[in-house]
């Protein structure tokens, strides 16, 4: 067994499991929804393999190994060479894996949404999720409003926009210039920030600073922040995404930058995605997001723990 | 020694010299960013709680801690001693350190010291002990004021409510988690 596993009997499997009845079926109608939608909206639904030689070199990210490959961490890299290669409207939902991460939100093995648009940018990302959720919210019979841990979520569009910086100076003990220095960014963001956004209305956290920027593009005329967004439902962060960097030469350089730091930390070092970065001067402009699905569900089915929402968690198998 | 990633509920480390369990826990990765564990520790040598945030490149010493088997031998000027069952050697705890266990504590009974760096810093009750009531009221039948429970005093000086039927010399078994009466022993 594993360490911290559960030794559940076969009754208590039962009801711990018809328990979850409920989730599970709205979990299920909510996929059909979001598959609806794109349909609907004219996407191709697409799959890649979960098996990679390379997952993009995220400092924070962490891939498991298999055999010589990795498990895909996101399906982010196979998406994009499909959109440099004429496929302007794909999503996929599919399995993601994560080394160490497990919490009330997290699990190591979760599954993700995620979609590009060729020709639109973030703020154009930002007005189509705001249509997908509205659309899943009242193609699985709910109202403009949902109740989650006993706050009320107002779907009425528009949603809040607030910059991370503005963010900052509203919620925060520090302002975003001098955090940055600090080093203590996502502890801000964790204990002072994030369990402000997104009531009532969700919210879009924007323009992240241009050292956070990972896989997007900077602003034109503020080259020190990243068309990044994030978006917040009920403090529950349920989306990232970028207007999509299409420069080789300045993704390479994060890369190599981000590999770097990975070795300094100690962490396994990845191969460089070559035949992205070789694809990449023929991506369109687009955007890009990945939307955590077991969040979604855990809103709609008012639970504050992800594993309420899933069958099963890695310590009862 | 531990990493981050091990941190959870229960786990007991060693900070500054003092041993700490952690009483609550919390994973969280905001966006892209780095993982943080978030935990309430208790020292558990002066009981004091405090909140720390970790990262992923944190590593701990787990406490130095070790339960042995003893047993109660006496109690004076508030000097809990005890007898280790197999070294023979005995050891002390103040009352403080005893807490709530002294209601439960008569000569002779075996219990788990919990030892820090070879110091006894506390007790483990077995759940169940059995203590004879030294007083009690008589049960009048049919006495409808003191109701389905009465108090009576047993030999630890612990007072609490039990089933009228319950006299003066009887031995009852005491659930020491909660502290309530859970049946008459039958001699």
């Amino acid at each position: 067994m594993l360490p911290g596993s559960k030794n559940n009997s076969p009754i208590e499997e039962q009801g711990r499991l018809s328990a979850k009845r409920s989730s599970l079926w709205l979990r299920a109608r909510i996929i059909q929804s979001i598959r609806r939608f794109f349909i609907e909206q004219g996407y191709l639904e697409i799959e890649t393999p979960h098996l990679i030689p390379a997952p993009a070199p995220e400092v924070h990210i962490d891939a498991m190994k298999a055999e010589d490959r990795f498990l895909h961490t996101s399906p982010e890299l196979c998406m994009k060479r499909l959109l440099s290669a004429g496929y302007p409207k794909i999503f996929q939902i599919c399995r993601c894996f994560r080394h160490g991460e497990r919490g009330e939100l997290h699990l190591p093995e979760f599954s993700l949404l995620e979609w590009y648009h060729a020709g639109i940018d973030y703020m154009e990302l930002m007005d189509e999720c705001e249509k997908l959720i509205l659309f899943t919210a009242h193609d699985q019979g709910f109202g403009n409003t949902i109740e989650y841990l006993k706050k009320e979520i107002d779907l009425r569009t528009p949603w809040d926009r607030i910059s991370v910086k503005e963010a900052f100076r509203r919620f925060a003990s520090i302002d975003m210039e001098k955090v940055l220095g600090s080093g203590r960014f996502d502890e801000i963001m964790v204990k002072e920030i994030e369990p402000r956004l997104g009531i009532p209305k969700p919210t879009f956290l924007y323009d992240y600073p241009a050292t956070l920027a990972a896989l997007s593009r900077l602003k034109e005329n503020e080259p020190g922040l990243a068309e990044r967004f994030e978006l917040y439902m009920g403090g529950l962060e349920m989306a990232n995404a970028f207007s999509e960097l299409t420069d080789v030469l300045e993704q390479k350089a994060r890369f190599v930058r981000d590999l770097k730091q990975r070795k300094q930390l100690g962490k396994t070092v990845y191969p460089v995605p070559e035949k992205f970065l070789k694809s990449l001067p023929h991506m369109p402009p687009s955007a890009g997001i990945a939307l955590g699905v077991d969040r979604l569900v855990m809103l709609f089915a008012n639970k504050s723990r992800i594993d309420d929402v899933v069958s099963f968690t890695p310590e009862e198998l | 020694m531990y990493n981050a990633s091990d941190l959870r509920k229960g786990l007991k480390i060693q900070i500054d010299k003092d041993p700490y369990i952690i009483i609550d826990f919390q994973f969280s990765k905001p966006g892209k960013g780095q993982a943080l564990y978030r935990c309430k520790l208790r020292n558990m040598i002066s009981g004091v709680t405090m909140d720390r945030t970790y990262r992923s490149v944190d590593t701990f010493e787990p406490a130095n801690l070790e339960q042995r088997k003893m047993q109660y031998l006496y109690n004076q000027e508030n000097e809990f001693h005890f007898m280790d069952l197999e070294k023979y050697d005995q050891s002390m705890l103040t009352e403080e350190q005893v807490g709530d266990a002294k209601n439960y504590l008569v000569d002779n009974l075996e219990i788990d010291i919990l030892l820090f760096e070879g110091k006894p810093i506390g007790i483990t009750l077995p759940n169940f002990v059995d203590l004879a009531v030294t007083q009690a009221d008589p049960w009048v039948k049919g006495d409808s004021v003191s109701g389905d429970s009465k108090p009576v005093t047993l030999e630890t000086g612990y007072t609490l409510r039990v089933p009228p039927f319950i006299e003066e010399g009887t031995k009852i078994t005491i659930d020491t988690r909660t502290g309530e009466y859970v049946t008459r022993v039958k001699e």
